[in-house]
């Protein structure tokens, strides 16, 4: 493998939110480095920060809300500087681009499809007419569509979900992003028609030479398309490696909890594990490691001091205290290494 | 178990939508039994009919052709004010969105006692007030919550108030539609966790109804697999999981993603086309592959 080029490179991205006269930090010190070329899936529950994350590298982010700290790299420019709607302009769409999660909402229904996609073409390639309509064909049939110039015409009231997130897709692409964020792509979707979503993704990646970041909770989804994984825990990265390192040999508690808790690897007939508690209020200040009221093996220090990044191994790190040399040694759940001997990895 | 005794038989039940030029057939002759203390899973995907044979089982969906018997006593169509109201309380339902299911503006309290309420299944307030403190003390919540609102809780103890509100009617059949659909991972353990205890404290039956197959895998014992308005396969749900005959149910086995990256990198997804049958020519028949395992070949 010849060495991975960080095309994006976020370091202690601080965000905070007003709310109701208080601030909430979103956001906690994260830092991550996104290869060019790769796909980085990004997991997390529900508010673990996730979409918050990778909002912030467009400018997306709620009007109450602001980068409060740390740095957003992107070709030797430091996002997080970035306040006004024209600098954005310069890398949303055209830089950076977005696939949102439910194709129901995010398209125009006043509008055809054509024409959806092709404002892109015109806004960021700078075609016009006909010219800009052949391209639009041309991609519509890249997504997949047959027949395009029928459905130039129609409606997305006239597509099914499936076809929806296809036309999401054309826009996205059409404006010839270098990295392509896919915000829950396949959620609102059945199994089958989310395999074909996901298949149709790789081959665009390669296509086009994208960068993808997923984010996602589905950890089916991020076993097919991952090469790299970093699970979010109270708007920190907590652990980052490669698809295999974190799913054959995870080191966080919480990583641990996350996948012993998959119904797709329990045991029939014993309960499943569960996570205890709920987590951490952000609005309140977080000391020492997020997820230790909630871990049974918690260590002392994790109550008192965050822990920093630990090297596993090259393309492996995790922030938690049982990798430093001086912790005691704390096995892996049981549940763990019965998965872990389930998938022969042992 | 020698002869399982069979809560709810469903024979050669259709329901259609609309008339005429609009006619559109929902559910196909349909035929499948639930025994007591079973999970019978309902497999397909959205627009497949699953939803629609669960509305139909509670008496919202009105039925075209066929039998719906519980207990061996018809109640589809029209039966007497009795056995609506034994319906009503013996076969209940939980929703797919706890944040969408619960009434905003109303206490936990009143959620919970609305079934009871409805069928004055109480005779003194003191008893509702105990019914409601059992069926919270069930799903594992406080018997204080009765006097908070929704809002105060999160997606996991929303779904264990709906689930609460279930169990206050004492009820034997409890339709799961996407009961964790819409939760998070390790919110959806909890919840599934719950479901398979009450299941033996309380002696329930489910019919749990989901798209996702993987996790139809952990919480079923037998499974139906709906295409269309028909059930194209049932079978036991590890038989059906190690040797599926239709089409329909190995592609629909081959596209679930697995969270194994080894795996998910060999895989091939084999996409179902229904082209290769030949429905009009000659009806499908209802074959038994192996003893109990069935498929619409």
């Amino acid at each position: 493998m010849e060495t991975p080029v960080s095309i994006l490179s976020v370091k202690d991205l601080v965000i905070k939110f007003n709310l109701r006269g208080k601030t909430l930090t979103a956001i906690r010190e994260a830092s991550m480095d996104l290869y060019k070329g790769e796909s980085l899936a990004i997991v997390g529950e529900s508010g673990s920060g996730k979409s918050v994350f990778n909002k912030a590298f467009m400018g997306l982010l709620d009007k109450n809300g602001w980068v409060e700290s740390g740095s957003i790299l992107y070709k030797g420019k430091d996002l997080a500087n970035y306040k006004t709607e024209n600098d954005w302009l310069k890398i949303r769409g055209k830089e950076i681009a977005m696939v949102f999660q439910d194709p129901m909402t995010s398209l125009n229904p006043l509008k055809t499809v054509g024409k959806q996609v092709q404002e892109a073409v015109e806004l960021h390639q700078g075609l016009r007419g006909e010219a800009a309509k052949k391209v639009v064909l041309d991609i519509l049939k890249d997504v997949g569509i047959s027949e395009p110039e029928k459905r130039y015409r129609q409606y997305p009231f006239e597509f099914s979900g499936g076809m929806r997130q296809r036309v999401v897709i054309a826009i996205a692409i059409a404006c010839r992003p270098e990295v392509l964020i896919c915000d829950e792509p396949t959620t609102a979707l059945d199994v089958t028609i989310q395999a074909q979503i996901l298949q149709l993704l790789k081959g665009l990646q390669e296509k086009y030479s994208l960068t993808i970041i997923y984010i996602t909770h589905d950890l089916g989804v991020v076993a097919n398309v991952a090469d790299r994984v970093a699970v979010m825990y109270a708007g920190d990265i907590i652990e980052i490696g490669t698809a295999d390192d974190v799913f054959f040999d995870p080191q966080h508690p919480y990583t641990w909890a996350l996948l012993s808790s998959l119904p797709q690897l329990g045991i029939k007939g014993e309960p499943l594990y569960t996570i205890h508690g709920t987590p951490p209020n952000l609005f309140k200040e977080i000391k020492g490691d997020a997820f230790a009221p909630r871990n049974p093996r918690a260590l002392q220090v994790d109550f008192v001091h965050r822990p920093p990044y630990f090297e596993v191994s090259e393309t492996h790190k995790a922030k938690t205290w049982l990798l430093d040399p001086r912790a005691p040694k704390v096995e892996r759940p049981k549940s763990i290494e019965n998965i872990r001997a389930q998938w022969g990895v042992l | 178990m020698n002869t399982p005794e069979k809560l709810l038989e469903i024979k050669n039940l259709s329901i259609e939508f609309g008339k005429k030029k609009k006619r559109f057939i929902a559910v196909n002759d349909v035929s499948f039994d639930i025994y007591k203390g079973e999970t019978l899973g309902l497999v397909g995907e959205s627009g497949s009919g699953k939803t629609t044979i669960g509305r139909a089982i509670i008496r919202i969906n009105e039925t075209s052709h066929g039998d719906i018997l519980f207990k061996g006593r018809r109640i589809n169509g029209k039966i007497d004010r009795a056995l609506d109201q034994e319906v009503i309380r013996k076969i209940q339902m939980i929703f797919q969105d706890p944040m969408a299911s619960l009434n905003e503006r109303a206490k936990v309290d009143y959620i919970v006692s609305e079934g009871l309420y409805n069928t004055r299944n109480y005779s003194t307030e003191e008893e509702r007030k105990k019914k409601v403190e059992q069926a919270l003390l069930n799903v594992g919540l406080l018997p204080e919550f009765a006097s908070r609102f929704p809002h105060e809780f999160s997606g996991g103890q929303r779904q264990r108030i709906g689930i609460a509100r279930t169990l206050v009617m004492e009820p034997e059949l409890i339709i799961a539609d996407e009961p964790i659909s819409a939760l998070d991972v390790s919110i959806r353990a909890q919840v599934l966790n719950l479901m398979n205890d009450l299941k033996k404290r309380l002696g329930l039956t489910y019919l749990f109804i989901a798209h996702d197959l993987s996790v139809v895998r952990f919480i079923t014992d037998r499974v139906a697999v709906i295409h269309k308005g028909r059930i194209v396969e049932l079978a036991e749900t590890e038989t059906l999981y190690k040797n599926p005959i239709h089409p329909y149910t190995r592609g629909l086995l081959s596209a679930i993603p697995i969270p194994n990256p080894k795996l998910e990198r060999e895989r091939q997804v084999s996409f179902y086309d229904p082209g290769t049958h030949k429905y009009e020519g000659d009806a499908p028949k209802w074959v038994e592959a192996e003893p109990g395992h069935f498929v619409l070949k």
